[in-house]
């Protein structure tokens, strides 16, 4: 028994620097088109693009695979940056992939978290803070408000909420635009 | 003394120094007058004062004490949390009943935290231990005692006055300059301020000159303000090393940049600080208070505020406690808060209209406009950029506002950044001067905030990046080790399976 406890525990150490040294070794060159592409991309983590992520979307438009109006975290401002790098003209999102909403954060009903986890395993982003059997937290800083973890929770205690408005982080909206109809151009 | 030299784009003597012209600038009218017709008053004590516990530039206060305490006039209750922070102080004697969020003077109109202070109507003061000779004290410990005072600057920027009382790398610096200028229209709370306390006001700046180490010192006055000099000037006669100026009336010459381009000549580099070229402003309120601290441990509980406009009836200066509602000061001055079409909090130039007149007076308040329709130029139509220059010609910035306003208003936030924006005062000159009233520093203004989001978002995009491929990382070594676990159990068992090919059941006990 010992001896497979410890045998197993050399093989875990082993075969950790075997992959450490794989991962090293192997290490495909980043393609810099992607990391360009995945540099304008939100980092929301949704999937609405119908990637499983920003960067495999980034790889996506860089093959072709995928046109540039298909992230609706990103909205009109990132589609126009994708156009710019790319060369390309901008068209507006396409709606299948969703509609451009206004950033919010998932907020846990903490009296009704029955501490199942699930909302941990769905997040991209590691910003829930729980463990099993007990309640369950959402980091706010570090959430992208990419809605992954609502669904997957059984009593339905997530919501999405609007981030609030403080003083430091109020900026001066930009003057009306009735006022200034017709100004320029 | 014409009120335009510097526009004739000459350089003028005025005694013996030497005063040097900055850029642009301009001449809006001056609705001084109405103000300074009464003495100044103390304002009455409100039934309720409400301290927000940022009234400064940086970090907020922190509370130390707790809904029911008593406090006393001058009790710290909020204390400095960072480096860059102010304490608040208890502005009269009375009882601590909410700490909570209410309207504070801001031109978003967004709560923020407050404590609130019943008035016990005593006034009693907190003893405060007294300095005696400054000169004795270490600059070090001189600065400790300014910012236990709550001092900030009180020429509207707020930004905490024990800093930019210190020389830093400096043996000492070349010269301080005491702002006096108050070149904003309508404002005249300075002017009293010298005119009533100049030997005071002089008592402070040799406690700043002492912290900075300064080898001169120059009060700067606008000719707009012929008494306030005098009082000054008399009280500085005896006084080695002090020059007191007065400087041709031209808006923004407050500004810091361009008073020490006005008394120097030295242009302060882009995203310089004064400091590096030897020199330091304070404003002469903020003087006084230093004085105050320094001579009668006194913090900073009040200060003079302008309160003027068609909505009131009597415009005058009031001496007002911290946290007192700015609806009470309109009635206490004549007016009817009903009546106030609108209601500004500084100048017509740099100030912003409030949401409610139920924020109080913070350390930063030096003005309360409430303007009737008589008051408010009608919203005239904007229309096209006729590239006549005009704003360029007027912006003491030397920048290029068409310019930026272009690129403000499509959003091409790189371009915009390109043209200095970030150099921008927002003194609103190149609004002013606009033949085609375009409203050209609201867009300098969103384009500063849109930078700043876009930037923060590029901040918290990258983290989510990173904390996405840690994630990925960690869930792949997850699946290896598993993967490794499992192939080795099988091997294991294929060879338990060789050695004893009998025991089956212990094999299944494994
Ligand atoms: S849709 Fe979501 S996952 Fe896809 S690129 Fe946009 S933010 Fe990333
Ligand atoms: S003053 Fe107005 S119209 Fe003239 S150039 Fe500047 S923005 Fe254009
Ligand atoms: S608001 Fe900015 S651009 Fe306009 S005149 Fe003042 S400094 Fe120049």
């Amino acid at each position: 028994m010992l001896a497979a406890v410890l045998s197993l525990g050399v093989m875990s150490v082993v075969f950790g620097l075997l992959l450490g040294f794989a991962a090293v070794r192997f290490k495909v060159e980043g393609d810099p088109l992607v990391d360009k592409i995945d540099a304008i991309l939100p980092q929301t983590q949704c999937g609405q693009c119908g990637y499983p992520g920003c960067r495999p979307y980034a790889t996506a438009i860089a093959s072709g695979a995928a046109d540039i109006n298909q992230c609706p975290p990103g909205g009109e401002a990132g589609i126009l940056a994708l156009a710019d790098l790319l060369g390309r003209d901008p068209k507006p999102l396409n709606p299948e992939n969703g509609q451009v909403k206004e950033k919010m954060v998932a907020a846990i009903d903490e009296p009704r978290c029955i501490g199942c986890t699930l909302c941990i395993q769905a997040c991209p982003v590691d910003a829930i803070l729980g463990a099993a059997k007990q309640m369950h937290t959402v980091i706010e800083q570090e959430c992208t408000g990419c809605d992954l973890c609502v669904a997957p929770c059984p009593v339905d205690c997530i919501s999405m909420v609007p981030i609030a408005q403080t003083i430091d982080s109020w900026r001066w909206p930009a003057p009306e635009k009735a006022r200034i109809a017709g100004s320029y151009r | 003394m014409s009120a335009n030299l510097y526009h004739d784009g000459v350089d003028i003597l005025h005694g013996q120094r030497r005063l040097w012209s900055f850029h642009g600038g301009i001449h809006p009218p001056q609705h001084k007058h109405e103000s300074t017709n009464l003495p100044v008053i103390r304002a009455k004590l409100p039934e309720r004062l409400i301290l927000p516990l940022h009234q400064h530039i940086g970090e907020p206060a922190e509370p130390i004490v707790q809904v029911g305490d008593k406090v006393l006039k001058g009790q710290m209750i909020g204390r400095a949390q960072e480096f860059l922070s102010a304490p608040v102080h208890a502005s009269t004697s009375g009882t601590v009943v909410d700490i909570g969020d209410y309207a504070v003077p801001h031109p978003s109109g967004l709560n923020a935290t407050c404590i609130v202070i019943e008035p016990d109507g005593e006034d009693r003061g907190l003893e405060h231990p007294r300095v005696g000779d400054y000169l004795q004290l270490a600059p070090s410990a001189l600065r400790n005692l300014i910012r236990d005072a709550g001092i900030v600057g009180l020429g509207g920027a707020g930004f905490p006055s024990y800093i930019k009382l210190n020389p830093g790398k400096l043996d000492g610096i070349d010269t301080l300059i005491l702002n006096g200028i108050e070149c904003e229209p309508y404002i005249t709370c300075d002017d009293m301020l010298m005119r009533e306390y100049p030997r005071e006001i002089i008592a402070g700046l040799r406690v700043m000159q002492h912290a900075l180490q300064a080898r001169v010192c120059v009060i700067a006055i606008e000719d707009n303000k012929p008494e306030a000099f005098r009082a000054l000037h008399d009280a500085a006669l005896h006084e080695a090393g002090i020059d007191v100026i007065l400087c041709p009336t031209v808006y923004p010459q407050g500004g810091e940049k361009q008073l020490i381009r006005v008394i120097t000549g030295k242009e302060v580099p882009a995203n310089g600080l004064a400091i590096h070229i030897g020199i330091v402003c304070h404003n002469v309120a903020t003087a006084l208070a230093v004085h105050r601290a320094v001579q009668d441990g006194q913090p900073l509980v009040s200060r003079y505020v302008t309160v003027t406009g068609g909505g009131v009836s009597q415009p005058r200066n009031l001496d007002v406690a911290f946290g007192t509602p700015v609806r009470d000061l309109i009635i206490q001055c004549g007016g009817d808060p009903a009546a106030v079409k609108r209601l500004v909090m500084g100048g017509p130039m740099m100030g912003y209209a409030l949401h409610s007149d139920a924020v109080p007076v913070i350390k930063t308040t030096n003005c309360i406009i409430a303007a009737t329709e008589a008051d408010i130029v009608p919203p005239r139509p904007v229309m096209p950029c006729i590239r006549c220059g005009a704003c360029a010609d007027a912006c003491p910035v030397m920048l290029l506002p068409q310019q930026l306003y272009w690129y403000a208003h499509t959003n091409d936030l790189d371009k915009v950044q390109e043209y200095n924006l970030f150099d921008c005062i927002e003194c609103g000159c190149c609004s002013y001067v606009c033949p085609s009233n375009i409203p050209l520093v609201q867009y300098y203004r969103y384009a500063k905030g849109a930078i700043w989001i876009k930037e923060r978002e590029h901040e918290q995009a990258d983290i989510a990046r990173q904390r996405h491929e840690f994630r990925l990382d960690r869930l792949a070594r997850e699946k290896a080790e598993r993967e490794a676990r499992r192939r080795l159990k099988k091997a294991s068992l294929a060879k338990n399976q060789d050695n004893t090919p009998h025991t089956e059941e212990a094999v299944d006990n494994d």
